[in-house]
């Protein structure tokens, strides 16, 4: 999964910086920079190539592709594309990682990633 | 102690500088192994580069993996400093609060990989003294180094779990121009790879590991000294 569609996610674009909690019902692709808590329960996050995450993130699934500080909680699942730089730790269900992700933390892999 | 500081001429990388990933048995690996695969619930520290495979590998078992690529991390800019003699070195002491930072008795199993062979002179020590501290008692440390003067060029792999005591190694590429190197050596080492610092022999390997309760060595075909230190 690249760059969505518009329409099936909300996007935050790349020269967007965003400080403070982050919630939402709805797939959610992150380019641009958030500082806080990200709370997408029973939902989708993409942080794309550009996106700079500063933040606990909360959300069914995740891909990340860009830069993640903070700890990852994921209810289905995580992956860490190529690009990904992650320093936090990892609660999922199931986790794929690519060869070059970059990733300093925990990686805990139970029933709901708990 | 040989030390590998002398800047050379720049080489081309060798072949086996290239991507290709090689295999290898490992005798150590297959003795921690047999701990991994019996005990529930370990916990786990892998200091060598993010490997996908080690952490499927462990998180499939039920165990708690911690990923800390340590070389990474000892190129920091910021670590740059100097001695009293006014000789470049790195600050252990801002290293280790960046760096390894876990209650005291958290890990089961700490995998050095070849990490004191390439680290800088001035961070193995307090390193392994770290390591000690974070190991519970009776954990276990595995760590490679070489038996013979490989040469500074000797090829720094990250190494992939991929059997009980099987080892795929891949040539360390550096790629992010972020985590370029602070001093010469290293800045010229993360351009062209990890370089050898120097060569331990076995009494400089029971010095490092003095504080361990127990240390086994196993000698392999390919010139590698696997050490296995019990806390």
């Amino acid at each position: 999964m690249d760059v969505p569609k518009t329409g099936e996610f909300a996007h935050i674009g790349k020269s967007v910086m965003i400080k403070g909690e982050l919630s939402g019902s709805e797939d959610l692709y992150l380019d641009g920079q958030v500082e806080g808590n990200i709370l997408l329960k029973g939902n989708n996050l993409t942080v794309g190539p550009n996106g700079q995450v500063k933040a606990n993130v909360d959300a069914k699934g995740v891909i990340i592709q860009g830069k993640l500080e903070g700890n990852l909680h994921a209810t289905d699942r995580v992956e860490l594309r190529k690009s990904a730089i992650v320093n936090g730790d990892i609660a999922t269900q199931r986790i794929a990682i690519e060869e070059g992700a970059y990733l300093k933390g925990k990686v805990d892999v139970g029933k709901d990633g708990k | 102690m040989k030390l590998f500081r002398t800047p050379g001429p720049d080489k081309p990388s060798s072949p086996a500088q290239t991507s290709q990933k090689l295999s290898r048995r490992s005798s150590g690996l297959g003795e921690l192994a047999r701990t991994w695969s019996t005990d529930e619930g370990l916990c786990i520290l892998d200091l060598g580069a993010t490997s996908p495979a080690n952490i499927r590998h462990f998180t499939e078992r039920g165990h708690k993996i911690y990923s800390e690529d340590l070389l990474t991390a000892s190129t920091d800019p910021a670590l740059v400093t100097k001695d009293e003699h006014g000789n470049v070195v790195l600050d252990s002491r801002q290293f280790l609060e960046d760096n390894l930072v876990y209650p005291a008795a958290q890990f089961d199993i700490v995998l050095c990989w070849n990490l004191p062979d390439y680290l800088d002179e001035s961070l193995v020590k307090p390193v392994v003294g770290r390591l000690w501290s974070v190991l519970k008692p009776g954990g276990m440390l595995l760590a490679f180094f070489h038996t013979r003067d490989a040469g500074p060029d000797a090829p720094c792999y990250r190494y992939h779990i991929m059997g009980p005591d099987v080892l795929d190694m891949q040539p360390i590429v550096p790629q992010r121009e972020v985590r370029r190197g602070p001093t010469g050596a290293i800045h010229r080492a993360v351009v062209q790879g990890f370089r050898l610092q120097r060569v331990f022999n076995n009494r400089h390997i029971e010095n490092l590991f003095r504080d361990f309760a127990s240390i086994k060595f196993f000698l392999s075909r390919d010139n590698i000294r696997e050490v296995l230190a019990v806390r």
